[in-house]
């Protein structure tokens, strides 16, 4: 079947199952790579898009619920302005590491700054506990979200 | 700049023209295609058996052409732990060139050329190496260079060396005002005598060395545009997903794969003694196609096997002697005069790697070659895995190296290779063989699991007089490299139970050698240690608590011959507040190791609530690992090390049942979250002593540090990982 979808403000349009997660689509089909495949299951986060700005993972979301929603991957990220500020942090606070994880880590960030701009620690711990780190960079994390959480107050 | 985020080889095709000045010439000059430099050094041990073969065997090369940036080739991969950053450090600070002149090209597959000595001569990236084995070379190779291009400038312009300088790429002579890039002396300068001994900066003159330069590789990370293994797709490539045989040496029995191949996007079911892959267009009809495929395993000769079986075997092989791996003094005779005797017995359980990135290779097999795209740890070993299971010669094995999510030591093998190639047999065209996170946890190489026997001895005051530890579990290096296993021994499964800090008077240590049956082994991060600090720092716990004594003050007390270790343990206490007051059920632990060649302490502080569940609140770090290079790239390598240290001891564990791994996905092999982080302190030890390794240290000395906290919290020993909690309930 065909699936008429809208993803970094781009139109496409996919031949899959109806039930093919977007994860698939957006790697193997589109070939934006730069959402990463983890676990398959909502376990680890490394799928994290944006749907209408909400981070959902993408492993477990069937093409067939996405419908005319605005997807936003890592690709596209750097043109919001909450995506922007968290990949200035990361650079600044030198999270990365392997990076595998990162993209799935920085749409978290990005999503819950834009709905938060003063995330607390425990915001932070809601926010970012389904996305596993195994480089361990939880420590930076926090620390280059309050970085950003800052700049965005700082902005106005 | 790096050049791995498009896929390349590259490497000494482009030396040909050095030429060779003599066999005991360490460095050597050439002229690079186009009319430019190219510097070629062999790191210090490499393999006599290969300079022999080879006349002149260079392992790392920088390269200048007239124009363009400096161009170094380098034989480490990176995997998160920051080599691609640290690596051009030592080079670029005597080179005098910047960072951001400087541009990075993974080396091609050749052990002869690119064998890491500290790894038996593979070319492999891992025990936490690579800066210790480049320290010395790799600076000495940027000296060499800027010395030829002085020397180059000074000759055009007829003046003494000495009244010239070197900075940012650039020979500069201040009197007559004249400059010259690197680029336009390059060719000049490669056709100069290489001088000998070219002195080396000191480290107070370090201007790069030492300072927390940015990472090389990260923009592209935070942008989606790194290209991990996984990532590659090369045109028309098709995406396959497999199931292998559930029990190990197991084999398919039956397949019914009609429903699988009605699954739109399914091109192919690929039939293979031991496992079943579905070719898709896409990895999503991959998956549903293998969820219907019915296939019926001969589950072979471990079908029954379960993990107390293994245990049990590794008890019984404690009782009878093993080879002995140290020995000092008489520790029969002084266990004899001891005035009190402890005894326990430690376990630690088999452990997977899940890498983030699970395991994948893409394959396109033709008749004449193979191309084959991964994320390795030992390009050489790929590319000789892949050339055996395609039947080709090495040489028509073409290999790409890529970035890679996560390595841990699961990289540094290639069953995931030889998948591939397999599967790549029975398909037209390139294919990608993606892992499911359940195969890659069910099918990974793991970690060993060790049963350690430990005895002591005290005497009067409570010092240990007489140390008698044996242990059994299976040797990695026995199979990884059948050379470096001597005598029942390897210098990896060994290192952390011997040569201890604590200059104890007599001594005995015995390894035996179990191989499971039914269950690959293989290295884990921080590999024999791992193991070891966590028995030898739990064991002299119970020391210092059987002899009524301050676990700190306890080890700073057999300290005095080993200052650095000495230093950090003390550092590490004074940071953490060591002794001062805490709420009840929270507590301190130490635990220090002298381990990869540097020394480390660490003090954890963990609550352990009413249930018995356990939280690492905070660990203060010391380390000593010689000179700093990086302190950025060590700080997050320690925190690294810690969280997944801290993984293994609260959740690690791989078992098997009726021969299958019980664990599957993230909700059965827990990793810690973001949520149960705790907050780290690393303290860095100023040091003028070489470079020690860094990427794993972290990891082998926290488990330790949390048993002994639990201990100092709730009063009970934990001798085996992960943590019990069942055992650490508050009674009602």
């Amino acid at each position: 079947m065909t699936f008429a979808i809208q993803v970094n403000g781009n139109p496409h349009s996919v031949d899959v199952d109806g039930d093919t997660p977007l994860l698939w689509v957006l790697r193997d089909v589109l070939g934006m790579t730069g959402t990463k495949f983890g676990c398959g299951m909502a376990l680890c986060g490394a799928c994290t898009v944006h749907v209408d700005g909400v981070a959902v993972r993408s492993c477990i979301t069937p093409i067939d619920s996405v419908g005319n929603s605005a997807i936003t991957t890592i690709e596209a990220i750097g043109a919001t302005p909450s995506g922007a500020k968290i990949q200035k942090a990361w650079l600044d606070r030198e999270v990365v590491q392997c990076g595998y994880c990162q993209s799935g880590q920085i749409m978290s960030a990005s999503a819950l700054l834009a709905s938060n701009p003063r995330p607390t620690d425990a915001d932070i711990d809601d926010a970012m506990s389904g996305n596993i780190c195994r480089c361990g960079t939880y420590g930076r994390i926090r620390e280059a979200i309050k970085q950003a959480a800052q700049s965005s107050t700082q902005g106005g | 700049m790096i050049d791995h985020l498009v896929s390349r080889v590259a490497g000494p095709a482009r030396s040909s023209s050095a030429k060779v000045l003599s066999r005991r010439t360490f460095l050597q000059a050439g002229a690079a295609a186009g009319g430019g430099l190219i510097l070629s050094l062999r790191l210090p041990l490499a393999s006599a058996e290969a300079q022999a073969a080879d006349g002149f065997a260079p392992n790392a090369f920088i390269r200048i052409e007239r124009e363009g940036p400096v161009v170094l080739t380098m034989p480490y991969v990176e995997m998160g732990q920051g080599t691609y950053t640290s690596i051009p450090m030592l080079i670029a600070e005597e080179l005098e060139v910047g960072l951001d002149q400087v541009r990075l090209e993974h080396a091609p597959p050749n052990a002869k050329l690119y064998g890491n000595p500290l790894l038996g001569g593979e070319q492999a990236t891992g025990n936490s190496n690579a800066v210790r084995a480049s320290w010395q070379p790799l600076r000495q190779a940027g000296a060499t260079a800027r010395a030829l291009l002085v020397s180059a400038a000074a000759k055009r312009w007829n003046v003494d060396p000495a009244s010239c300088r070197a900075q940012r790429g650039e020979v500069l002579h201040a009197a007559s005002g004249k400059r010259a890039t690197y680029g336009e002396l390059a060719a000049d300068a490669a056709g100069l005598p290489v001088p000998e001994n070219v002195p080396l900066k000191q480290s107070k003159d370090f201007k790069l060395i030492g300072t927390p330069a940015k990472r090389l590789d990260t923009p592209a990370k935070v942008n989606g545009t790194a290209m991990y293994g996984i990532d590659v797709r090369p045109p028309g490539v098709k995406i396959a997903t497999l199931a292998q045989s559930p029990v190990f040496g197991g084999r398919v029995k039956s397949v019914d794969d009609a429903a699988a191949k009605a699954v739109k996007g399914v091109r192919q079911i690929v039939r293979l003694d031991d496992a079943v892959a579905v070719v898709a267009d896409h990895m999503g009809a991959a998956k549903k196609g293998l969820a219907a495929l019915k296939i019926e395993w001969d589950d072979g000769p471990h079908a029954k096997l379960n993990t107390d079986v293994i245990v049990a075997e590794l008890e019984q092989a404690t009782l009878k002697p093993g080879a002995v791996a140290e020995n000092i003094g008489d520790v029969d005779k002084a266990m004899a005069s001891a005035v009190s005797k402890v005894d326990a017995i430690y376990q630690v359980p088999f452990l997977a790697h899940a890498t983030m990135e699970p395991m994948n290779c893409t394959v396109h097999l033709r008749k004449d070659g193979c191309e084959v795209w991964l994320g390795s740890q030992v390009m050489a070993r790929a590319q000789a895995a892949a050339a055996k299971a395609a039947d080709l010669p090495l040489d028509k094995v073409l290999v790409h190296n890529h970035l890679l999510g996560g390595g841990f030591g699961r990289r540094l093998e290639t069953d995931y290779v030889t998948r591939a190639v397999e599967i790549a047999k029975h398909i037209d065209g390139p294919v990608k063989v993606v892992w499911t996170r359940e195969e890659d946890i069910q099918h990974d190489m793991y970690r060993p699991y060790w049963l350690d026997r430990l005895s002591a001895g005290l005497d009067a005051n409570g010092k240990p007089v007489a140390w008698n530890h044996r242990f059994a579990g299976s040797s990695v290096l026995a199979r990884w490299a059948p050379p470096a296993f001597k005598d029942g021994l390897d210098p990896d499964t060994t290192e952390g139970a011997i040569e201890l800090w604590y200059g104890l008077p007599n001594t005995h240590t015995e390894y035996v050698q179990v191989e499971p049956p039914g269950i690959p082994t293989a290295f884990w991060r921080s590999v024999g240690p791992s193991h070891n600090i966590f028995v030898t720092e739990g064991f002299m716990d119970e020391l210092a608590v059987a002899a009524k004594q301050d676990p700190v003050a306890y080890r700073l007390a057999l300290l005095d011959k080993t200052p650095r270790a000495k230093a950090v343990l003390a550092l590490a206490a004074e940071k953490a507040g060591w002794g001062q007051p805490l709420p009840q059920r929270v507590g301190r632990g130490v635990s220090l190791q002298h381990a990869f060649a540097s020394y480390m302490a660490h003090v954890a502080e963990v609550e352990v609530a009413k249930d018995g569940s356990v939280r690492v609140k905070r660990v203060v770090c010391a380390v000593d690992c010689g000179i700093p290079v990086n302190p950025d790239t060590i700080r997050a390598q320690i925190q690294s090390g810690i969280i997944f240290g801290i993984t293994a001891a609260l959740y690690g564990k791989i078992t098997l049942k009726n021969g299958r791994v019980e664990q599957g996905n993230f909700d059965t092999y827990q990793i810690l979250r973001m949520n149960e982080a705790p907050t780290i302190e690393v303290h860095i030890v100023q040091s003028s002593e070489a470079p020690g390794g860094i990427g794993e240290a972290g990891t082998s000395c926290i488990s330790a540090a949390v048993t002994n906290a639990i201990f100092a919290a709730t009063g009970k020993r934990l001798r085996q990982l992960p943590v019990d909690t069942a055992a650490l309930k508050q009674p009602a």
